[in-house]
């Protein structure tokens, strides 16, 4: 082991950190937001909207992030007609491409999860809502959210995790993130070991952090609410 | 397009599919290596000594909050070195070839183990304890009432926890394309980057997993029904 | 406890006295990465094929020796070798003194010049700088046409392969937006789709890709750049401790360069003589 070494890297792999979580932040709202309207469509009684949420959610969870990325980066590239559209405003970019793989995933796979905490909510609550003379809006934001969002803290919780995880892969596209940096000074030092020890370390530090964040979060939520 | 997809030298089809193969063949064996990890870790975290449930902490919580990439970078680079460290001090010398294969099981195994340990926890803890305290009235021995009582429960009640874990180590082969195996990632990034199409070869990589994807949905469902076949809900 | 020491002091001093005695190269790995065309490529029948492969093949034979060949990523190629999962690197790679830290070379074998390459119609192609570009030579000439160069692609995107002479050029001479690839395959599809304005690559690597009907629309810019840290051509990397090794490929690469076997079979991959 060359700690001299480690040392050294820690302080230029951790300038890595602002892109890492940039991309995690921008992806994990966005994706939230079409995870809701993916799980809406989920549980919709109209067909088209019910079948086309579960294929996407279907196609997402059966394949690789990795292969995605590819697909969206290179693969759309490959046409002139794409690079002639307004599209190729975003998909030129490699953050914009990395950050909408990132989002595509992580509503697929929060949608399920939504999905389950939606569930979660007993017919009872919204009849006895009904019965008050609450609003459909109403009921919504005062029964079903706050309980579908308790139910579905936990594994969201998990999936933020994994988006965190899932970030080292944009490296793959010239993206400069922890993971992007190791690499850089791997290809200089040949101790791949040691640097990728630092930067699972940095990993591990801030996936601590979200933890602790969430298990926080979870015990505000649950103080004082009525099982 | 369809000669790129061909069978024969002057194609990728043929490539394509054996790469298939080897997605399904080393997915396989890195879930049953996961698998008995987790059987030992799950153990060990339910187990009454400190150490253990410290060391199985300890490997969960890294494996599944370091991401899978640096994970198998790591077992790549350092595994054969810690492997050749080891076998030094016994008196060999020079290079151990690890296969590809065998590196591309270890690691992929060691990041679902991680997965199964929770899994297999959670289904032992869900055996009633009735059960256990059954078996010992009718005076089994530990090892008789672990295989005859507890095991045929608990791999039920797992089992559609390895499913999930199954559709991740799946995915997570992808990654192991840095060991130089070449299963269905590195065969159409090759591809792609021979042909310079890297449309075509990552849609068929696509389609080629959710075909594995939704075979093995199937094989889940079937073992599921037949696992719970003579299953009589308990009445609470 | 004291018979343990003994014993593993004496197992090591016979490991040690056995790796003294391990020379015997009846049968040489060669790592390569097979997405450098035509330097070494990977074709439709998932074999590795390449100006390399053909060089290794002639080398192995006068030698004696047996070639296997292995396939590894480019940016975990050194460490590999240094591990011993191969006892030789030919994969395009320069001799350069930053590499000689950690591995040795062979003589060269094949020498080319790096080059800028964008697509046409781009503002660079019009660019106009000395035909060569010699970094070893220190003259006001070199630093004026490192200038013209800097002055164009001034925070341009400019693509370079990782770890490689290139990546070590624009660091030390240009002041632009670096991306960096793991594969030169990647790059070359960036370059076509636009996604980078130019990169530095080989000569040889890109005119091969402009020869296919996506790389149709790339073209060189700028001079040929040399020397330097750029190195002094491409060589086989060996290990530090095979000294035997390296002065076997010496001597077969001096023959295969004498009797025109490189010249051959780098006209027939290149299209043009790369010996040095």
């Amino acid at each position: 082991m060359r700690f001299e070494l480690m040392y050294d890297s820690f302080f230029k792999i951790i300038q890595g950190i602002p892109l890492t979580l940039e991309v995690v932040f921008l992806s994990t709202i966005f994706g939230l937001f079409l995870a809701v309207g993916v799980a809406l469509m989920r549980v919709s009684n109209n067909k088209i909207f019910s079948n086309f949420a579960y294929y996407f959610i279907y196609t997402i969870r059966g394949t690789p992030l990795l292969l995605q990325l590819f697909f969206i980066y290179y693969g759309l590239a490959q046409f002139s007609f794409i690079r002639e559209s307004f599209l190729w405003f975003f998909l030129e970019d490699p953050l914009f491409c990395g950050i909408l793989t990132l989002t595509l995933s992580t509503a697929a796979y929060s949608a399920e999860i939504i999905r389950g905490g939606m569930q979660s909510v007993a017919p009872a609550y919204i009849e006895a809502g009904s019965s008050m003379g609450m609003s459909k809006m109403l009921r919504l934001r005062k029964i079903i959210l706050p309980i579908t969002i308790r139910q579905a803290l936990p594994a969201y919780g998990n999936e933020l995790i994994l988006m965190v995880k899932a970030t080292s892969l944009i490296s793959i596209v010239t993206l400069m993130e922890i993971t992007g940096i190791a690499r850089t000074i791997i290809s200089k030092t040949y101790a791949p070991v040691e640097i990728f020890i630092v930067a699972g370390s940095i990993y591990l530090l801030i996936n601590f952090i979200i933890t602790r964040f969430i298990k926080y979060a979870e015990y505000r939520l649950n103080h004082g609410s009525i099982q | 397009m369809m000669e790129l997809l061909a069978f024969g030298d002057t194609g990728w089809g043929d490539e394509l599919l054996l790469s298939m193969v080897m997605t399904i063949l080393v997915s396989t064996s890195s879930l049953a290596f996961g698998l008995i990890i987790g059987t030992i870790f799950a153990s060990f975290k339910l187990s009454n000594s400190y150490i253990l449930k410290t060391i199985a902490e300890f490997y969960t919580t890294v494996v599944r909050g370091v991401p899978e990439l640096l994970v198998i970078y790591l077992l790549f680079f350092g595994g054969s070195g810690a492997v050749m460290y080891v076998a030094k001090i016994f008196g060999h010398m020079g290079y151990i070839e690890l296969s590809p294969f065998t590196i591309g099981t270890i690691a992929v195994g060691a990041i679902s183990g991680a997965y199964s340990t929770e899994v297999i926890r959670g289904a032992i803890l869900a055996v009633p304890k009735g059960q256990f305290e059954a078996a010992q009235t009718l005076g089994m021995a530990k090892y008789t009432m672990s295989f005859k009582v507890i095991f045929p429960q608990v791999a039920r009640l797992a089992l559609p926890g390895i499913g999930n874990v199954w559709q991740v180590t799946l995915k997570d082969t992808a990654l192991i394309s840095v060991t130089g195996l070449v299963e269905i990632m590195r065969q159409s990034k090759i591809a792609a980057g021979s042909t310079h199409e890297p449309f075509i070869f990552y849609t068929v990589a696509i389609i080629l997993y959710l075909f594995i994807t939704s075979i093995s949905y199937q094989f889940f469902n079937r073992a599921e029904t037949k696992f719970s076949k003579g299953f009589v809900r308990e009445v609470s | 406890m004291r018979i343990i020491k003994v014993f593993t002091t004496l197992l090591i001093t016979l490991s040690l006295s056995s790796f003294a005695l391990a020379g015997d190269w009846s049968k040489i790995r060669v790592g390569t990465e097979g997405a450098y065309e035509p330097w070494n490529y990977t074709n439709a029948a998932g074999e590795l094929v390449g100006a390399e492969l053909d060089l290794a093949r002639d080398l192995c034979a006068r030698m004696n020796a047996d070639c296997e060949f292995v396939q590894q990523d480019w940016d975990g190629i050194i460490p590999a070798l240094v591990q011993g999962k191969y006892d030789v690197i030919m994969a395009g790679m320069s001799i350069t003194e930053e590499r000689m830290k950690t591995i040795s070379f062979s003589s060269a074998y094949m020498t080319e010049p790096a080059k800028m390459s964008t697509v046409k119609g781009s503002p660079l192609t019009t660019l106009s700088t000395a035909k060569n570009l010699n970094l070893d030579d220190d003259s006001a000439a070199t630093k004026g046409t490192i200038g013209t160069l800097n002055a164009a692609l001034k925070g341009l995107r400019l693509g370079v392969t990782a770890a490689t002479i290139h990546e070590d050029f624009a660091n030390a001479y240009l002041d632009v937006d670096l991306k960096i690839y793991p594969t030169q395959d990647e790059m070359n599809l960036d370059l076509s789709a636009g996604r980078i304005d130019a990169a530095l690559s080989d000569s040889g690597t890109i005119e091969a890709y402009m020869g296919t009907p996506s790389g149709a629309n790339v073209t060189f810019f700028g001079p040929n750049i040399f020397g330097g840290l750029l190195g002094e051509g491409v060589g086989a990397g060996i290990r530090q401790g095979d000294a035997d090794l390296k002065a076997m490929f010496d001597k077969a690469i001096a023959e295969a360069a004498a009797d025109g076997t490189i010249g051959r079979i780098s006209t027939q991959y290149f299209g043009k003589d790369l010996a040095p």
